[in-house]
């Protein structure tokens, strides 16, 4: 295994997770005025109503897709009497549809970022580098199933999530696992992991919040602060 | 019982003479930068007219304000909790940019650069938010100005609910007033309670409703929960921002910017002690036409000692129980009652209120003969339609505004006798069931109107709030950075910009720890 390869899948996740979390911990600390979702609606309502909702849905679904599936030890499901080839045909279907919905909806923010002049002219450079970013992971994500086709033993699903699964419990080994994999999928997840790494300096860290807003299904309608 | 004060306003609409001076001023000190040119804290509006945002009184269009739901509790017009979380990615109900206006200015500069032509260059609009060269400008912050525009588009003004308006289409049977708003820092915000993050609040000590600017995440619920539309997305910052009742000289004492500059000498601000337990039965009665009387109760008595001990244990300061027994908008709203919440029908409990308008007697100009109610001008041959007013002001029910209104020609009755005839028209009194003691007061607060009577207002006590010799030998002014070198310098998250000039509030809290 050549150095680079160790590096960038046994070290650059570390890397990558870190900036991740120091970064949006101190840029909570820091800026929390920076801290925003950004949204563009006021300025042109157009495609963002279908675009927005597609969008988010679609890559909600993927993250916890991702989530789930990669790390989700091999034996639960295996308890749950779901081989292998099944589990990755329903990984294939499921994330193929929600990233065919998250691919619409990019499209009709991408289009709408770049042609309607008032939201291009306001657009920060990093608005439509991060979401272009996240638009060729998307198509990388999809592009790998078409790989996974050819595999649907599973054998390159369990060397993916073994892989993951190492990085998450600190084993050093972990790039050793998908050293062999296509290159599409490598490719894939450097594009991923790469986007936590942009995280904390994009408006992506609204993510948090939106995670976080789910307190107001408990919250007093009103709010009254005292003298400070 | 929970007793909690807040500098309310009255604006008494008989003597707006819609001058425009109160926004302007506004504007130069809160909302005269990139991302809030399209915002005015404080507008004026000509009615009837559509408005600022287009339509924004219409919640069938908007859905703003509260709704009674079937089992009389309350929630949002927007949605419940989890509607308006599901809306999160995009709402449904949020106004866009066009429905304000698009800002522009002119470029003035090819007056002075264009080339030697044969004809005169012109100064062509240029859009604040492209940059780019506009054609033509469809709208813009007072397009009605004084009735500008055709009939068809002011008359779709839905205090027109319940009256003929068709009668008033005509140039000969029109009528015209001013209506200034702001925020409303009302006691029951529908924007607080649309703010998935919880950065909107409402002062305690005064009742002033801000964003907490570090806290918003541009949501946007706010805008749309808000049902006077007076909460506005600052599209470079991202933030929701909105009028602040100019509160640091509200804190020193000083009446608000719109206040302190109107020329009509309009504006009056007074502390109103409240009780903080009843707002949300109050907002909830049944039907709409009782909010006005339901929020008159929320409302309670300076005078009245049990109030007063209450208060002080509640930890209203002396200062504060002095200046609500002097409150001019006391006075208004509960002695004179000639002043009203502007649409209580949206549940909100607003906090900014308005005395309703004289005008023409227009039966006398038609007829020659003035229709007379006992010895005072009929008020149902007013020029403005009485339904029209009490739609924009008891959410419909007329008798309320016709006794402000019967009471102010009253007044004037009794004036105008004791100037002209050398004693005063008790018997106007009498039928509007005035003293001759609060006719005089009427007099004095409404038309005289100086200074001292028009703002009453205590200085906040902020030694009560922080240790002030805490903050001897701190680092004075700074440019919002708390006691660095004095220099915002870009970071790596992009530069914040700051608006507060002097800001201890960083050392405040650390200290507070």
């Amino acid at each position: 295994m050549d150095y680079f390869q160790q590096f960038l899948f046994g070290i650059y996740p570390y890397v990558a997770a870190t900036i991740f979390l120091l970064g949006s911990l101190i840029r909570f600390d820091r800026e929390q005025y920076t801290w925003k979702s950004d949204s563009s609606q006021l300025l042109k309502r157009g495609q963002l109503r279908w675009g927005s909702n597609l969008f988010h849905i679609g890559i909600l679904f993927l993250f916890f897709g991702h989530a789930v599936g990669l790390l989700t030890p091999h034996h639960i499901y295996e308890g749950l009497g779901l081989s292998i080839s099944a589990k990755q045909l329903l990984a294939m279907v499921s994330g193929g549809l929600a990233g065919l919905l998250c691919l619409a909806g990019i499209a009709l923010l991408l289009h709408r970022r770049l042609s309607e002049p008032r939201i291009r002219k306001t657009s920060k450079p990093m608005d439509i580098f991060i979401l272009l970013w996240i638009f060729i992971t998307l198509l990388l994500g999809l592009t790998t199933i078409l790989f996974s086709m050819r595999h649907l033993e599973g054998s390159e699903m369990l060397a993916l999530s073994a892989w993951a699964q190492h990085i998450v419990t600190f084993r050093g080994d972990a790039a050793a696992y998908v050293v062999n994999v296509p290159i599409i999928y490598k490719v894939h997840l450097f594009f991923g992991m790469t986007l936590f790494l942009l995280f904390p300096f994009s408006r992506l860290v609204h993510i948090w919040s939106g995670f976080a807003s789910l307190g107001y299904l408990t919250r007093a309608y009103q709010v009254v602060r005292q003298k400070a | 019982m929970k007793i909690r004060a807040q500098i309310a306003m009255v604006l008494n609409l008989d003597k707006c003479i819609g001058c425009h001076t109160c926004s302007i001023t506004c504007k130069n000190v809160w909302t005269s930068r990139e991302g809030m040119e399209y915002v005015w804290f404080n507008n004026v509006e000509s009615k009837p007219g559509v408005g600022y945002p287009k339509q924004w009184e219409n919640q069938k269009v908007w859905n703003g304000g509260w709704k009674r739901k079937d089992d009389g509790s309350i929630e949002p017009r927007q949605g419940s909790r989890g509607k308006i979380l599901s809306n999160i990615f995009a709402n449904p109900n949020l106004p866009e940019i066009d429905d304000y206006y698009e800002p522009f200015t002119y470029d003035y500069q090819h007056l002075q650069n264009a080339p030697l032509s044969e004809t005169p260059p012109t100064a062509r609009p240029v859009s604040a938010i492209t940059g780019e060269k506009m054609e033509k400008i469809h709208w813009g912050p007072n397009w009605e100005d004084d009735l500008g525009g055709e009939f068809s588009s002011r008359g779709r003004d839905k205090n027109f609910d319940n009256v003929q308006k068709e009668m008033h289409a005509t140039f000969e049977n029109t009528f015209l007033m001013y209506l200034p708003r702001l925020c409303e820092h009302c006691l029951n915000p529908t924007c607080v309670a649309s703010c998935p993050s919880g950065s909107i609040y409402k002062r305690e000590e005064d009742g002033i409703v801000l964003v907490d600017q570090d806290k918003c995440r541009g949501w946007r619920m706010c805008i749309s929960g808000c049902p006077y539309k007076k909460i506005y997305y600052n599209w470079k910052s991202g933030k929701a921002e909105k009028c602040i009742f100019c509160y640091p000289r509200i804190e020193a004492g000083q009446p608000t910017v719109c206040s302190e500059t109107c020329v009509g000498r309009i504006r009056y601000l007074g502390v109103i002690l409240y009780d903080a337990d009843r707002i949300e039965e109050a907002a909830s009665v049944e039907n709409v036409e009782d909010l006005y009387e339901a929020q008159l109760k929320v409302f309670l008595d300076p005078n009245d000692p049990a109030v007063l001990e209450q208060a002080r244990r509640d930890g209203i300061p002396e200062a504060w129980l002095d200046a609500a027994k002097k409150s001019p908008v006391w006075k208004m709203a509960m002695d004179w009652k000639v002043a009203f919440p502007l649409h209580p029908e949206y549940r909100t409990l607003p906090m900014v209120w308005y005395i309703p308008p004289l005008s023409p007697i227009q039966a006398a100009a038609e007829s020659g003969r003035m229709g007379m109610n006992g010895i005072i001008p009929d008020t149902q041959s007013l020029r403005i339609p009485v339904k029209y007013l009490a739609n924009l002001l008891t959410a419909g029910k007329e008798a309320p505004v016709i006794s402000a209104l019967d009471r102010m020609l009253a007044m004037r009755a009794y004036m105008r006798g004791r100037s002209v005839e050398g004693e005063g028209n008790t018997a106007a009194l009498e039928q509007v069931g005035l003293s001759v003691a609060q006719a005089d007061e009427m007099y004095r607060y409404m038309a005289i109107a100086n200074y001292e009577d028009r703002f009453v207002i205590p200085t906040n006590h902020r030694e009560e709030a922080i240790d002030t010799f805490e903050e001897k030998a701190a680092c004075g002014f700074t440019f919002g950075n708390g006691c660095s070198d004095g220099v915002s310098k870009p970071s790596l998250f992009g530069k914040r910009k700051n608006v507060v000039p002097v800001d201890l509030t960083h050392l405040r809290r650390k200290i507070a720890g």
